[in-house]
């Protein structure tokens, strides 16, 4: 399980989460997430997300 | 005049400067782009300048890429540390501080906003801090820094808004006892309901915030020892270790206003971002668009790609969605959607435990038109954007 990060404001997905009030399961891959999702804090597109480590 | 081998050129190198950039650059890759800026050009985020101590970030790991790497994958000419002297809208010309004049096919103003000071006497009042960009956070790392060992833990931050509260908590995770001073009688009470205002203080005062509410600042002097002697209106002085000015921000104009732009609270432009002068555009913190200031990311990342649509020929208004504010507060996480100025709202608590509230503003026919949650309900976020009845523009 992988942690991302926007690059715009610091939102941070964490798969092993999720985002249950989003509809996006605990343990949902960054890589499932559909392309057209954008971050719920500032609106960037899942494109600009960049990994974090972890 | 029109020219068409001009570039594009946009002044700022902010979120909305670089965001417009990056969405523009996905359908027009090999057009000209030119971006001056006057800060150093490095991308960062702005809003993590404001917990960026408690994560343990300094000035140069908040750079998520440097100047160069952006010019390089902008495929863009980025010229830092210059300003603009003159914009000469007819022949559609920028002039720079060192007598550059650069032609433009469409020029985009993402100017930003300066930080409001109030005024303030006493031999310390020029030290006062405020944190609007990298460089400024930067300043603010190196104050903590040398203040950390000093004699006293207490800072004062200037402002109980969205900033000030923001900083008040990041200043907790290194030892500091911030003091927020502030003439209004409650926290965030241009955003916020009273009894989430309450709230959101409660939480704070917990966690160590003190709190000098119905006062302003009076004087700042140095103590002689590295230190400030703070005086408030009341009379009362107290010891700081540093002194943060968070009270808001005013749209940056003056640009605009010597070219004969259309300016009131901020560039004025209508849905699509155009100014009253063709060719010239103007998102983020300047722009007032149709009205709206809004000084938040959201907002300017919707700007952003309805710009680059309509640069890249296909004019697009604006439609925003709704647009909760996050309130970077851990110690009472909090998310605000304030109803539309135009619409008259009433506020109800609609769900208050100790660790959430839910709070609705309704409209005079009891429609959901703006909410705040805050501790454990703000997750219920995406929910309560899906019932309202109304956008930012009411």
């Amino acid at each position: 399980m992988k942690t991302y990060q926007c690059i715009v404001c610091g939102f941070v997905y964490d798969e092993a989460a999720g985002l249950p009030e989003e509809g996006l399961k605990p343990g949902t891959l960054w890589a499932d997430i559909p392309e057209d999702w954008a971050c719920p804090d500032c609106g960037v597109a899942k494109a600009d997300f960049e990994m974090v480590e972890i | 005049m029109s020219d068409n081998q001009a570039p594009v050129v946009i002044v700022g190198s902010g979120l909305a400067g670089y965001g417009v950039a990056r969405e523009w650059r996905r359908a027009s890759p090999d057009t000209p782009l030119v971006i001056v800026t006057q800060d150093g050009g490095d991308s960062y985020s702005k809003p993590m300048l404001s917990n960026a101590l408690a994560s343990g970030k300094t000035a140069a790991t908040l750079v998520m890429k440097p100047a160069q790497t952006m010019a390089r994958d902008l495929a863009a000419t980025v010229l830092t540390r210059r300003a603009v002297k003159a914009l000469d809208t007819a022949t559609q010309t920028l002039t720079l501080d060192d007598g550059q004049a650069l032609r433009y096919r469409d020029l985009v103003l993402a100017l930003g906003a300066d930080p409001i000071r109030v005024p303030m006497q006493g031999d310390a009042a020029d030290a006062v801090l405020s944190v609007n960009d990298l460089d400024d956070f930067a300043a603010l790392a190196q104050a903590v820094d040398a203040a950390q060992p000093g004699p006293t833990r207490q800072v004062v931050i200037v402002g109980a808004g969205l900033i000030g509260c923001e900083f008040a908590n990041d200043l907790l995770s290194r030892g500091f006892t911030p003091v927020i001073v502030d003439p209004a009688d409650r926290a965030l009470s241009r955003l916020l309901p009273e009894p989430a205002s309450a709230a959101l203080q409660a939480a704070l005062s917990a966690a160590g915030v003190q709190w000098r509410l119905g006062a302003t600042v009076q004087r700042v002097d140095r103590d002689g020892l590295g230190g400030f002697r703070v005086t408030l209106s009341q009379g009362e002085v107290m010891p700081a270790a540093l002194v943060l000015s968070a009270v808001g921000l005013r749209p940056r104009t003056a640009l605009a206003s010597a070219s004969g732009l259309h300016v009131a609270r901020g560039i004025v432009t209508d849905r699509r971002l155009q100014t009253s002068a063709p060719h010239v555009w103007a998102v983020g913190d300047c722009a007032e668009v149709d009205g709206l200031n809004l000084p938040y990311v959201m907002p300017l990342m919707h700007q952003s790609r309805a710009l680059a649509s309509t640069l890249n020929g296909t004019p697009t208004a604006l439609a925003y969605p709704a647009m909760p504010v996050v309130v970077k507060t851990p110690a009472w996480p909090t998310v605000v959607c304030p109803p539309p100025a135009s619409v008259p709202a009433t506020w109800r608590v609609a769900v208050q435990t100790d660790d959430e509230l839910e709070t609705h503003a309704l409209n005079d026919a009891g429609a959901l038109v703006g909410f705040s949650l805050h501790g454990k309900a703000v997750g219920r976020r995406a929910a309560l954007a899906g019932q309202l009845v109304s956008g930012p523009w009411g």
